[in-house]
């Protein structure tokens, strides 16, 4: 198939010149939600529409691109949207997180650090981090606006009075440069440090929502916390039983019926390149066995 | 915890001389405020003076601009005309025109409101101890075990047991929901308060104990307020100095003694003869 029919990587140019806009300016107020007119994409709502208008409007036809959905490339969401590219706009694609210029993700950070040359996108499915106790839109504009943000707190002072501690595992709000509170997208709070003072640009968007905000490289990200109850970036306690890494997110997976399980980087270009590294987990597999 | 505590909570300066120094002169000056709805009088031409720890009754029948002239001195709407002159702890300054972050600043440090429906003053979906230590970390409280302390601390000036601090409010009584508003208003140590109809909805065995808990937080704290009620019982029971409004206008105003047991107008005459044999 051929791209032909569509203008290069799918939306016109007027299209993603607005999209540039609101990117342009979701850099330049980091952290604040940038309305856009959302467009229909040829995929559903939830599969990533804004994340994909967002890189359609970076990308160029030299761009490498790297789209990954939960830390894996190979999952039905990566795939398609990564076809998607390939078919629309003819740029390259990769799996290894340092040959990517540009990468699409759904819930994760890449474990291999980001650098200048890079963006990365994250798709988000709600941008709103008061709207959880505050559904009024107008509401939740004015107290970005005033900087009223008491409200976040008590968010997370019900999760400890309910939980004994802070049981946000995901889309753990932060606050950019000490002015906006953002919803970080539902990446685990494991990856919340990552944002900060990252060397590559990251951009966010909702497509649903219809909401496009930003950080600009070496911006400074805190995840909100108590000074009694400090944030930590939590992970499993675990090593991953495939590379031995013990600073990387793992998933659970269960392995049989008896109860077996084992522990597995999420990430798996990070885990493949590890083990063609030469590091071997607790079960010893090497690549090839473990995923069949 | 006590209220100096709860001041240190709000980052502000604890220090009681520095408040007394700001305050030689009436707490909130009122002059000539009016709102229309159209062409239909909400209120108009009210002025008025309340001097610090003074508490402020505001009556009339029901349609005759009371909560209107509350939502215009508190800041929930703009009125038509007139200045609302509070003395701030940095000197008076007119409400109406200060900025919307200003005002919104003084909504959550000095001045507290009291909504008749506690619907509108609570958040149904978060506890109790929430719900009192909003303000708090609104103020920059950022400290878990403190918030809670002073929380357990007001849920107790307000009679509700502290084993009920991590309940919704939807499972709290109408005369318990009205005490928490209270509480969650009063938490960061305001000096003025505003309440319209605060015992409205309320049993008259509830409204009672309500009133006598509002009378001594009123006086224990030095507060001042204005508590806007068509129930002329609680008036003679809080206020102070009463005013007494019709059709958008005040008909008359002074000491709530005198003006209940002597009334002037007879607007007055009529409200007290009617009302005031319960
Ligand atoms: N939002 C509104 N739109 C139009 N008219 C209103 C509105 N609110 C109040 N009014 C009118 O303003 C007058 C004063 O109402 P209100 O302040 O609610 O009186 P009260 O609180 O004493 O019952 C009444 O005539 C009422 O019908
Ligand atoms: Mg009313």
């Amino acid at each position: 198939m051929t791209s032909e029919v569509y203008n290069f990587a799918y939306l016109d140019e007027l299209t993603k010149r607005m999209i540039r806009r609101a990117i342009l300016k979701g850099v330049a107020v980091p952290g604040y939600q940038v309305p856009f007119a959302s467009r229909e994409m040829p995929m559903p709502y939830g599969w990533g529409t804004g994340g994909v208008q967002v890189t359609a409007a970076c990308l160029m036809p030299e761009d490498v691109l790297k789209v990954i959905d939960q830390g894996a490339d190979d999952t039905t969401n990566a795939v398609s949207i990564r076809k998607f590219f390939v078919r629309t706009a003819g740029v390259a694609t990769t799996e290894a997180t340092d040959q990517a210029s540009v990468i699409q993700t759904r819930h994760r950070i890449p474990e291999t650090p980001l650098t200048e040359d890079q963006i990365l996108v994250f798709q988000v499915p709600i941008p709103e981090p008061l709207r959880f106790l505050e559904p009024r839109e107008t509401e939740t504009r004015r107290m970005h606006a005033l900087e009223d943000y008491g409200l976040m707190h008590v968010k997370l002072y019900e999760d400890i009075a309910r939980h004994g501690e802070i049981a946000t595992s995901y889309a753990y709000p932060v606050r950019v440069e000490g002015r906006y509170v953002m919803d970080p997208s539902p990446i685990p709070r494991f990856d919340n440090p990552k944002m900060s003072d990252c060397p590559a640009i990251q951009l966010f968007g909702a497509g649903r929502e219809q909401r496009i905000y930003a950080l600009p490289p070496w911006t400074q990200v805190v995840s909100l916390d108590f000074e009694d109850h400090p944030f930590t970036a939590s992970k499993a306690d675990h090593a991953c039983d495939l590379c031995a890494a013990e600073d990387s997110y793992l998933d659970e997976v269960i392995t049989d019926d008896r109860g077996g399980r084992m522990f597995v980087c999420s990430d798996t270009d990070y885990c493949r390149s590890r083990r063609e590294a030469g590091h071997l987990g607790r079960l010893g597999a090497p690549y090839e066995e473990a995923a069949p | 915890m006590t209220l100096s505590a709860a001041r240190e909570f709000s980052g502000e300066n604890s220090d009681p001389s520095q408040k007394d120094r700001g305050a030689p002169g009436p707490l909130l000056r009122v002059q000539g405020i009016e709102k229309r709805y159209g062409p239909r009088i909400g209120c108009t031409g009210v002025s008025f003076d309340l001097w610090p720890g003074e508490v402020m009754g505001i009556v009339g029948e029901s349609g005759s601009g009371k909560s209107t002239l509350l939502s215009c001195l508190a800041g929930h709407m703009a009125p038509d005309a007139g200045r609302v002159i509070f003395a701030t702890r940095t000197g008076p300054r007119d409400a109406v025109t200060m900025t919307e972050p200003e005002r919104r600043q003084l909504a959550r440090t000095d001045w507290a409101f009291v909504h008749q429906n506690p619907r509108d003053g609570l958040r149904m979906g978060v506890s109790a101890g929430g719900n009192v230590g909003e303000r708090l970390m609104a103020l920059g409280a950022r400290h878990y075990g403190r918030i809670r302390t002073t929380a357990t601390d007001w849920l107790g000036r307000v009679e509700i047991a502290a084993d009920r601090i991590d309940d919704r409010p939807s499972a709290f009584s109408g005369g318990m929901q009205q005490r928490l508003q209270i509480a969650r208003n009063l938490v960061t140590g305001p000096r003025l308060i505003f309440m319209d109809e605060p015992t409205g909805g309320l049993d008259v065995s509830v409204q009672a104990r309500l009133l006598d808990l509002l009378r001594g937080l009123v006086r224990e704290m030095g507060l001042s307020a204005i508590i806007v009620t068509h129930d002329l019982a609680v008036v003679r029971l809080l206020a102070d100095r009463l005013m007494v409004m019709q059709g958008g206008r005040v008909v008359e105003q002074g000491l709530t003694d005198q003006v209940l047991d002597d009334p002037q107008h007879a607007y007055t005459q009529l409200l007290v003869s009617s009302v005031l044999q319960v």
